[in-house]
């Protein structure tokens, strides 16, 4: 597997599934407003994916489509970290997610507008668009909450603990990303992290909530040694259809 | 008239599918109409990347040129990305008049496309569709769709 197929997949996987779950919210939301953000911030992430693993299938030259690699893989395969495969529960948990994410991928995206390989610049240029909006929505949401009632800010705090064990895995890096970096495809993600730390301090300020004294982090997502259980049951849902009912059109 | 002017003058006839006030043209997503060899070629930058409508606008193009004995193939360019700034004045007075505040420089929209009131604040971040937010005027008190500007 080449060094940018892979890079391919963990930019595609982070996009299909977090769109995969933010969509679960659709019909859900707890008012008319949100859920139409949700599934309109899903849909942005879902025509993503289909860049990049679109891009990723282009790369590989077996003959695969974004649609292959979206429906016939299994978790072993997928490439996303683990931030991104966690359940909703409730709503600020989920923004939260949205949040500590959009901070990655804006910062990566914004580089990767400088990547030396012309179709990952080009996707990563369409995309910062949406992902600029992402961030600037749910850093404003996890700020009202925060700020909120007692109960908003109590869960907020409480997501922000059980997520913050996730965070640090979007910032290691292998011998893929070395490989790539040194091609100038992309960027080290460890070098991203103090700006993201930057960040994520000033909206936990105006939030009034406390960033957990811990850089632990659960790790096995991005290079698909280990995902969490989480995964294979948000698959189920997903892949079912295409895969009960193999190669069905509209 | 050449063939690509023909071209150029029917797709002006298509409307995008979820405003259709606006036409395709208007809206500033063809971005070229070219001969390749023996073909004829429309590009099309796609809006949002998700946005469901970008398959129906491609086949709506095919269906009206081929109505008019035009056949092309069409191209999807997502480099340099699409901006609100391809939307032409005509496109912009278009989405007025239907009461889609235009996209604006400034964080929001300019003026109430209903009453033109000043007086204006944001509902929701996001509209109907992915290139739209949801605002309101204190001084109609109407709702009303902003056309994002990106």
């Amino acid at each position: 597997m080449s060094a940018l197929f892979e890079f391919l997949l963990r930019m595609g996987d982070n996009t299909l599934v977090l769109g995969h779950r933010v969509s679960e919210w659709c019909g859900h939301a707890p008012i008319l407003e949100e859920d139409i953000a949700l599934a309109n911030t899903a849909l942005d992430l879902i025509g993503q994916t289909q860049m990049w693993l679109g891009l990723a299938a282009e790369v590989e030259g077996k003959g695969r489509t974004a649609d292959d690699l979206a429906y016939r893989r299994d978790v072993i395969d997928f490439r996303n970290c683990l931030l991104t495969e966690l359940p909703n529960r409730d709503f600020g948990h989920t923004l939260m997610r949205q949040f500590l994410f959009d901070a990655w991928h804006k910062l990566m995206l914004t580089r990767l507008c400088d990547s030396s390989d012309e179709r990952v610049a080009a996707i990563a240029m369409k995309a910062l668009k949406e992902v600029s909006y992402h961030l600037e929505r749910s850093a404003d949401t996890v700020i009202g909450l925060g700020d909120g009632t007692e109960e908003s800010h109590a869960k907020m705090q409480s997501a922000l603990n059980r997520l913050w064990p996730y965070v640090g895995e979007m910032f290691e890096a292998d011998s893929v990303d070395d490989l790539n970096a040194q091609e100038g495809v992309t960027v080290n993600p460890s070098e991203l992290r103090a700006d993201y730390d930057r960040i994520v301090y000033d909206v936990m300020s105006d939030a009034t909530l406390t960033i957990p004294d811990s850089r632990f982090a659960h790790r096995g997502g991005r290079d698909g040694s280990r995902h969490t259980e989480h995964l294979g049951h948000m698959l189920a849902v997903m892949q079912f259809l295409p895969r009960a009912y193999p190669d069905a059109r509209w | 008239m050449s063939e690509l002017e023909q071209v150029w003058a029917r797709l002006r006839e298509v409307p995008d599918p979820e405003i259709p006030v606006i036409s395709l043209v208007d809206l500033g997503i063809i971005r070229d109409v070219e001969k390749r060899g023996g073909e004829t070629w429309v590009v099309v930058s796609p809006t949002y990347s998700g946005c469901p409508a970008t398959t129906v606008i491609e086949n709506d193009i095919r269906k009206h040129l081929s109505k008019h004995g035009l056949e092309v193939q069409i191209e999807r360019r997502i480099a340099p990305p699409w901006t609100t700034d391809w939307i032409t004045d005509e496109g912009r007075a278009a989405l007025k008049a239907y009461g889609i505040a235009p996209p604006s420089t400034a964080k929001g929209p300019a003026e109430c496309p209903h009453c033109g009131g000043h007086d204006l604040e944001r509902v929701s971040q996001f509209g109907s569709t992915p290139c739209k937010a949801l605002w309101r005027c204190n001084d109609c008190k109407e709702p009303f769709d902003y056309f994002k500007c990106i």
